[in-house]
């Protein structure tokens, strides 16, 4: 596939946070891609490294996180020309190169809209502030018009009046909106949500939901969507990504995922998650054990001593992706006798 | 399952739980924020009662009501005591201490409702040692039973909380709940702050345990698909009020209420080849402050009718058996049963 057709072309990232003197391997060899105007989820429980996977490629991590790439490739396409960009060579994390692109080219949803609001500052204000950072010699007034335009994309109602409230006065599902405004003022192709909804009702995140399917069917957005929510990911993906302890352990199309699931986690995760409509005295499936501490991993599979296949070799050595169709990759030793891919 | 011929547990008549706001220096009262407001229902012996709704409708305070954690402001809680119904919002001090080894309450965060300073040990003394079992070989055979229960090696005990996982934090609560021997378990969102691998182990333990001991739950949680896997009877609760109360399997495949219809279609469903249609509520939960006149929900509602704005519809039945609806699009449509 060409620069066109693939937004960002992840390569064996590894990310390494420094803890005591011990360093602690949170991402290791995470490759993906986004493909253009397409949603990826990327799925995993908590503390899988898929938050850690999407701070590494906007460069949020803290000062004790080493982050390592192949290939963080940004396709930006501008009036129907590509413009490359390798994020992994840009050095300085906050420099201008990485301070350019986050905005008009790629940014990002956070979990919380309680707490990724400040309190003081009027919403506005916290919206225009991208759009004034980005474009130098834009008038205030000019500013306040294109946030009230935003206001009125998203469906937040008396946009005149709500532009100069503060956050306590808007509801979660509103102060949401208000943090999507955020991300989309400076109109960037790349939309990175991280679990935009868990902190909302379901009738709100139905509305949220609707809202970014929306935004990306008229104006083409890409959108990568974390999530543990196998339900958002059956109504709003085209391809996922599982990660479990730092690693990709299946990557496909949503029909790759759903109806030829592969991994045995990808599965246990499927099953363990109660549906509306089960039958009576129908039991959940559950995986024993919990998620292993990152410090104290040992080589093998990561996922061997909770899995119900697992084998003698499993614990031996890292296992390799496998391409058992095309686009679709597992990890897992099930699967060897299909070709290697890494 | 069949609600007659089932020993009733609560009989719940008129509850009422308001909060009052107070202005000024006088702390005159301005109002009242109704959290349970005139909720009216019998919980039987050994079910399952899920209570859903979305945040802010008053599901937390209604189960801490029934534990009588929250003072009600009117209605009474009737609790049985062997075939004799007693009304607990009359109790004094010693017949509340009394009340509470037969109904104990399990919390939602795990991670703050055992003491960190304090050894599992002492965290489960403490009850028995309150409740006058003065003996400690005794007092250590009824830890090491529950702990047993929720599948916890006895030797954990002398271990601190940060040393285990979310889901076995959420055991140890339910088992030093389980430790009088309660009658019923009021869950307050027993699983929101757990992963979903870790979800399931505990939603089934609940279920061994309830089976094993003849517990009656009371199951609060926002997400209807959790509550419908535990669940033999669902109620709906919307801005403190009942909309709907049904037999679990009942509720999903005959919604009556639109809100409890809005509800189920904002689910997502992980399953690619039967993507529903969806039914998108416009606005929010309203304020409970000010609340709408008439229906609570009639502002979002898709149906909305002139008697909604000035009539607030009684919960009656309708349909099959022990189904309660409090709807007006029902008016008029009631089964034969009603009280």
């Amino acid at each position: 596939m060409d620069n066109k057709e693939i937004i960002l072309n992840v390569e064996k990232l590894n990310t390494t946070f420094i803890s005591d003197r011990k360093e602690i391997k949170i991402v290791k060899d995470v490759s993906f891609q986004v493909r253009r105007g397409k949603t990826l989820a990327v799925v995993g429980e908590s503390g899988c490294g898929k938050s850690v996977t999407m701070n590494s490629i906007m460069r949020f991590t803290g000062k004790n996180a080493i982050v390592k790439a192949d290939s963080i490739q940004y396709n930006a396409l501008k009036d129907g020309k590509v413009t490359e960009y390798h994020l992994e060579s840009i050095k300085e994390p906050n420099g201008p190169e990485m301070r350019a692109l986050r905005g008009p080219d790629m940014s990002m949803v956070f979990q919380d809209p309680m707490s990724s609001l400040n309190p003081v500052y009027k919403v506005g204000d916290q919206v225009a502030e991208g759009l004034l950072q980005h474009n130098k010699g834009m008038k205030k007034d000019e500013a306040r018009q294109k946030v009230l335009e935003m206001f009125r994309k998203l469906g937040i109602p008396d946009p005149e009046e709500r532009i100069d409230c503060y956050p306590h006065q808007f509801s979660g599902g509103m102060k949401q909106r208000v943090v999507i405004a955020i991300a989309m003022i400076c109109n960037p192709e790349l939309i990175i949500c991280d679990e935009p909804t868990t902190a909302l009702d379901v009738t709100i995140q139905a509305q949220i939901m609707d809202l970014l399917k929306e935004l990306q069917l008229k104006e083409g957005k890409s959108i990568i969507l974390i999530t543990h929510n196998m339900g958002l990911v059956a109504e709003m993906a085209d391809e996922v990504c599982v990660m479990y302890m730092g690693r990709v352990v299946e990557f496909g199309s949503l029909e790759d995922l759903f109806d030829r699931t592969s991994h045995p986690y990808t599965r246990a995760l499927l099953r363990s998650v109660p549906v509306l409509g089960l039958a009576d005295g129908q039991k959940l499936e559950t995986i024993p054990g919990a998620t292993p501490n990152p410090a104290d991993l040992k080589g093998g599979c990561e996922f061997a001593d909770r899995c119900s296949e697992c084998m003698e070799r499993c614990r031996e050595k890292t296992i390799p992706m496998f391409e058992i169709s095309p686009g679709h990759r597992v990890r897992c030793l099930k699967f060897d006798s299909y070709p290697e891919v890494d | 399952m069949s609600t007659e011929n089932k020993e009733i547990i609560f009989k719940i008549r008129n509850l009422q739980t308001w909060f009052p706001i107070t202005k000024g220096f006088m702390k005159k009262v301005v109002g009242h924020v109704k959290a349970v407001d005139d909720v009216s229902l019998d919980v039987y012996k050994g079910e399952t009662l899920g209570i859903v709704g979305e945040s802010g409708c008053g599901k937390s305070t209604f189960g801490k009501t029934v534990m009588m954690l929250e003072k009600p402001t009117g209605g009474q809680v009737l609790f049985n005591y062997d075939g004799e119904y007693k009304d607990i919002t009359k109790f004094n001090k010693e017949e509340m201490f009394e009340f509470r080894k037969k109904v104990q309450m399990v919390f939602q965060d795990p991670y703050s409702a055992l003491n960190p300073q304090k050894k599992i040990y002492s965290s489960f003394e403490e009850p028995l040692k309150t409740h006058g079992i003065t003996s400690q070989e005794e007092r250590e055979k009824m830890m090491q039973r529950v702990l047993k229960m929720v599948n916890i090696q006895p030797d954990y005990l002398l271990r601190y909380p940060h040393e285990f996982s979310g889901g076995q934090r959420q055991r140890l609560c339910i088992a030093r709940a389980l430790e009088v021997m309660p009658e019923v378990l009021i869950c307050d969102e027993p699983v929101s702050a757990l992963d979903v691998s870790i979800q399931a182990q505990v939603l089934n333990l609940m279920k061994e345990i309830q089976q094993e001991l003849n517990l009656t739950y009371l199951f609060i949680a926002h997400d209807l698909s959790v509550v419908q896997y535990m669940s033999d009877r669902i109620m709906v609760m919307y801005l403190g009020k009942i909309v709907e109360v049904a037999d679990s399997r009942a509720l999903y495949e005959e919604p009556l209420h639109p809100y409890t219809k809005a509800l189920l279609s904002a689910i997502p469903v992980a399953d690619i080849h039967n993507k529903k249609q969806r039914q998108i509520l416009e606005g929010e939960v309203p304020s409970p402050i000010h609340k709408p006149s008439g229906c609570a929900f009639r502002n979002r509602c898709p149906h909305c009718m002139d008697i909604c704005k000035e009539q607030d519809p009684a919960l009656r039945y309708h349909g099959k058996e022990g189904h309660m609806v409090a709807c007006h699009l029902y008016d008029g449509k009631e089964s034969g049963d009603s009280e």
